[in-house]
């Protein structure tokens, strides 16, 4: 019972960081990036080839997988995104959904379609048994991980000048720029940011999810109901629902399983009916 | 008269186009060959494609007097696509011999295309039981899941293995596996504890493992399509069930040849039954894995490339047969009932079922210089698809 409890946690952690910054785009740029998972498996591949490519220890190809993924996020904001900020919401739509498909066939070309295998050192496989407790130790370390990554964010959002200058710009572009606020560099950043940690995700996930070049297309429901149920006004909704499915899916899977596939996907509908806009709903800013 | 010496040119001209048409469809001989290429499966695609050059480079293209082409199409495992090619591969290039098929769904996608046109279809991989029956036309070079499954249900009771869990995949080859593992394993006196289906697209299979932990079995028997094999090892090796005393069986395809070499040591010990391993130890399966490894950079066969290679052969061997007379029906006679030695060992494809008669090896994954294999230790001899003997 605390293992399956312990067990979604880890996965619901999993899910946060690799959908956090779908959420941050979505909600505080009002841009709808489907192209989000792209990133993720962008993330995972860089940590597989430098592994075994380059032999780069495991701890060490976490940093890279988000400064890999954050700066082909840089780069692709001020290239493909920017002009597409005022466009309606389908284009965005299409446009992202065309990218995926381009990842995937370029991963697929480039890299090849097997399962991609990374090896973990050897203190991150096993697990520890407290009393009816199982701790795997990666499932472990992805939720300190995560935890820590959780905290920065929220402080960096609510507490900095740079998450005031952020909501600003979002509320009104034309004022903030008026009050000295560098628009450009503040979307650009971010964006890099929400790229780079799900960057980040995809590498902490390659263990655990698998990865191949059909990621993105695997994960993108996920990430969609996790913003969708959490909302996208702040930080602790996409993780309380990142949590709660994650629970939810696995405690499914566990107790009922001819039904497990089914439970994430009732949760959603039903907290969606009675909560349409998602759990947390930031009160007066743009829809 | 200008005029007439241009008429005759044109009808001589139409005549000689005609004639040398007619000869160029007589003198080659085409296979369709449609495969995954891209996508999820491509790996087989890979593997059998690159077995069936295999067998061309060793064995010639000119066979009967016939040039023999292969045309190579992927369909990305989509059903829909494997049978608009199939059909293209009939009606415009007029194939001899439809082969391949990554999965279940696109075989039957086929079949009846196979049926109305006479065409022979060598299913080279898909594995679900009923595939042969869904046309008169089909014989298949690969295996069934129900041959690997049983042949593990009669070792296991005999090995200290009373009781299991089943865990397989939710789909056509899961569901075969998991009803004819189970049904022979309570015959044999066993005890299945419960039966877990995983969906497809799985994304984590801590719960279903962490389910098999609580239940305890003596070993859990797993199903799942060959790449998903991997994450299956590495948790059950993480959650520590080998200490708990549970064991990790299951059918060839969780310790596939193709992606052993990477697994790691949390493959060591697992126990599982098939019809190929790159370790058999025979001489024709030794120039095989040489000849395979050598033509593409290293690559080590798996039993894909086994099932594309000796469908190759059963082609080869129904065309030196008719001698290039005869259509489908003469071809597809001729196919049914060979006996060979194939890398895998002896193998025999029978006349009324047209699904193949093969050993079923139980194997055990070792460390040989260096390098995992699946290294055989018993052998069940000539088994039938378990699945037509009703």
């Amino acid at each position: 019972m605390l293992t399956i409890l312990f067990d979604g946690i880890a996965y619901g952690m999993l899910l946060f960081v690799l959908a956090v910054g779908l959420a941050v785009t979505m909600g505080l740029m009002n841009f709808i990036n489907l192209a989000h998972g792209a990133f993720a498996m962008v993330g995972g591949y860089i940590t597989v080839l430098a592994m075994q490519r380059l032999g780069v220890p495991f701890l060490a190809s976490l940093p890279l997988a988000f400064v890999g993924a954050a700066l082909l996020g840089a780069v692709l904001e001020r290239t493909l995104y920017r002009p597409l900020y005022r466009k309606p919401h389908l284009d965005q739509v299409l446009f992202s959904i065309g990218l995926v498909f381009m990842a995937v066939a370029a991963v697929d070309y480039y890299i090849g379609s097997t399962q991609q295998i990374i090896q973990l050192p050897q203190w991150l496989k096993g697990r520890t048994d407290i009393g009816s407790l199982g701790v795997g130790h990666y499932r472990l370390f992805i939720i300190a991980v995560c935890a820590v990554l959780t905290v920065i964010l929220q402080y960096i959002l609510a507490k900095t000048r740079f998450g005031s200058r952020l909501r600003a710009s979002v509320d009104d572009q034309r004022v903030a720029a008026g009050m000295g606020i560098n628009v450009n560099v503040v979307f650009l950043s971010t964006f890099a940011f929400g790229s780079g940690l799900a960057g980040l995700g995809g590498a902490l996930g390659a263990e655990v999810l698998g990865l191949d070049p059909s990621f993105p297309l695997k994960f993108m429901i996920y990430f969609l109901i996790v913003v969708a149920v959490g909302g996208t006004s702040s930080i602790t909704g996409p993780l309380l629902a990142a949590l709660l499915l994650g629970i939810a899916d696995v405690a499914g899977k566990y107790y009922i399983p001819k039904m497990g596939a089914f439970i994430v996907y009732t949760l959603m509908i039903v907290i969606l009916l009675w909560k349409p806009n998602g759990l947390f709903v930031r009160q007066g800013g743009k829809a | 008269m200008h005029k007439r010496t241009m008429l005759q040119a044109a009808v001589a001209l139409a005549l000689a186009g005609t004639a040398g048409l007619a000869t160029a469809a007589d003198d080659v001989f085409k296979i369709g060959l449609i495969l995954p290429m891209t996508g999820q499966q491509a790996t087989t695609g890979r593997q059998i494609e690159a077995a069936a050059k295999l067998w061309m480079a060793q064995n010639g293209d000119t066979v009967a007097g016939k040039k023999v082409q292969l045309i190579v199409k992927d369909d990305a495992s989509v059903p829909a696509n494997t049978r608009r090619l199939a059909q293209e591969l009939v009606v415009n290039d007029k194939v001899n011999v439809l082969a391949g098929m990554g999965i279940t769904p696109s075989a039957l996608a086929v079949a009846p295309i196979a049926t109305q046109s006479k065409t022979p279809l060598v299913v080279m991989a898909a594995a679900t039981s009923s595939i042969t029956e869904a046309s008169p036309f089909i014989v298949r070079s690969s295996f069934t899941l129900p041959q690997a499954s049983v042949a593990l249900a009669d070792w296991a009771p005999k090995n200290g293995i009373k009781s299991v869990v089943t865990l397989v995949s939710d789909y056509g080859p899961g569901l075969d596996a998991e009803k004819f593992f189970a049904e022979r394993f309570l015959f044999n006196g066993g005890k299945v504890m419960d039966k877990l289906r995983v969906p497809l697209m799985n994304p984590d299979f801590a719960p279903f493992l962490q389910k098999v932990r609580d239940l305890k079995p003596d070993a859990v028997f797993v199903f799942v399509p060959s790449g998903a094999g991997t994450a299956v090892m590495k948790q059950f090796a993480e959650r520590g069930m080998d200490k708990a005393g549970i064991k990790l069986i299951g059918t060839g395809d969780v310790t596939d040849d193709d992606l052993l070499p990477e697994m790691g040591d949390v493959a060591l010990g697992v126990v599982t039954s098939h019809h190929y391993s790159a370790d058999h130890n025979s001489p024709a399966n030794k120039k095989f894995v040489e000849a395979f490894e050598k033509a593409n950079k290293g690559l080590r066969p798996n039993f894909m490339a086994v099932g594309g290679y000796d469908g190759m052969r059963i082609i080869y061997e129904a065309l030196k047969k008719t001698g290039g007379k005869g259509g489908g029906e003469a071809l597809l006679g001729a196919m049914k009932g060979q006996i060979f030695e194939s890398p895998r060992g002896p193998v025999f494809i029978d006349a009324q079922t047209r699904d193949i008669v093969q050993n079923i090896y139980l194997r055990k994954v070792e460390k040989k210089n260096g390098q995992l294999y699946n290294v055989e230790f018993d052998v069940i001899k000539d088994v039938k698809d378990p699945g037509k003997t009703k």
